[in-house]
């Protein structure tokens, strides 16, 4: 989805701000979200991609306004209502002082889990690309999870490095499947991506799954 | 908590949190020691010192630095390292010519069993928009001026594969033991933002 999410090559953000000696939470509640939300990712069905896409789905203003734990509880919210651990307003009620037991646990299916890797998947099917190839981005912007960010999308590149076949996170994010697919680094020159402004002597390497790419002719 | 002394702001993610937590402890979806151990195994055990005594293992064991910049995963299991968010590390070795810089611009992809978690700025807008687009101008900014000479490769992490920068020994360096050049790696070294520093002090740049 074209999200606010996808930043790569946006204006306006300022300067990178540094900070020394930053602890790893800045505060409980950080922790506490962080916590809370890798038990939450055992205990329900969904994957990473659901997850992932759980917070592009917030609203704008929250995914900017609220930070990365901020974001983070935000989805924590919606994933546990979505599944009904949490009911509508129970939360909200817990705040105002309302001291209602807890509402009981739903019967939660046993989350899919296989002993097999989390992503890679075996793939008969021989790689469309090998290294050096040269490659364009499609225009792929899906209403919903991608992993095309926006600046990569139409344009030309080449295969750097080839790696194995992994879940394909715009299937698996919508419950279509993981229709496993070979991804590429493939190096995009600056210029090609920013134009005329692009900084000398420089290059992006960008991982695209294997449907990401059509054949380009070499310039 | 409250700006009026009425009734606190829900809004407020300590309390929110707090109301969150007991609640699902409550109905018995969470313990809140399996939360204490969790935070406490990402304060405590995972972190950048991992990533250094990779990088400095590497420096001194050019078996090993084969090894690692073959199969990264394999190689940094051999010391103990693994787990969500690095399960296929893929290391980037700069050398004087090429120096390499990671970022994840569409979330915050990082290679935790290595790095830890994430520091605030790599999370940023600032760093997430701009990195891809300025790498130079970013890096010099944050204290690494990059000779003209030197090619910028800059890896946006957008599927799973994780990256790790190997950076350069720093000169001088030939009678340290491998212990005491881990201590040389910073963190910002090993995402590509910084130098390895003689100050030893591995939580930034």
């Amino acid at each position: 989805m074209n999200g606010l999410h996808d930043m790569g090559g946006m204006h306006g953000f300022g300067r990178v701000e540094v900070e020394a000696g930053e602890p790893v939470f800045h505060t409980r509640w950080e922790a506490r979200v962080f916590g809370m939300s890798l038990l939450a990712g055992l205990r329900l069905p969904g994957s990473i991609d659901e997850r992932r896409h759980g917070l592009e789905r917030l609203d704008p203003v929250t995914y900017l306004r609220d930070g990365y734990y901020g974001r983070w509880l935000a989805r924590l919210e919606q994933d546990l209502l979505e599944h009904g651990v949490l009911r509508p307003g129970e939360l909200r009620g817990r705040l105002a002082g309302e001291r209602a037991a807890a509402a009981l646990l739903p019967a939660l299916p046993a989350p899919l889990r296989t002993a097999s890797h989390p992503f890679l998947r075996p793939q008969d099917r021989p790689p469309a690309f090998r290294v050096g190839d040269a490659v364009r981005t499609r225009n792929h912007q899906p209403p919903g999870h991608t992993r095309l960010a926006a600046y990569t999308r139409t344009r030309r590149g080449a295969v750097a490095r080839v790696y194995p076949a992994c879940i394909f996170p715009d299937s698996n994010a919508h419950g279509r499947g993981e229709d496993p697919q070979r991804v590429y680094a493939v190096r995009f020159e600056a210029q090609e991506l920013w134009g005329e402004g692009a900084e000398p002597r420089s290059a992006v390497y960008f991982d695209c799954f294997e449907s990401y790419l059509e054949p380009d002719s070499p310039r | 908590m409250s700006r009026d002394g009425g009734s606190p702001d829900p809004r407020d993610p300590a309390l929110r949190v707090e109301a969150l937590e007991a609640l699902l402890r409550e109905k018995g979806f969470l313990d809140s020691a399996q939360v204490d151990a969790i935070v406490r195994h990402y304060e405590e055990e995972v972190g950048p010192l991992n990533g250094a005594k990779v990088v400095a293992r590497a420096w001194t064991d050019p078996a090993y630095k084969q090894r690692l910049l073959a199969d990264g995963t394999a190689a940094i299991a051999e010391l103990g390292f693994g787990g969500p968010q690095g399960e296929y590390i893929v290391v980037l070795e700069n050398t004087p010519r090429v120096h390499n810089v990671v970022v994840c611009t569409l979330c915050s992809c990082y290679p935790w069993p290595v790095l830890g978690l994430p520091p605030a700025w790599y999370k940023s807008p600032a760093y997430r928009s701009r990195v891809v687009r300025e790498p130079r101008a970013v890096l010099r900014e944050m204290g690494l001026e990059l000779p003209g000479e030197v090619e910028v490769r800059v890896w946006d992490s957008s599927s799973e594969v994780r990256y790790l920068v190997l950076p350069e020994r720093p000169a001088g360096t030939q009678a340290l033991s491998e212990e005491a050049l881990s201590r040389l790696v910073t963190r910002d070294a090993m995402i590509g933002t910084g130098r390895p520093c003689a100050g030893g002090d591995t939580s930034g740049g």
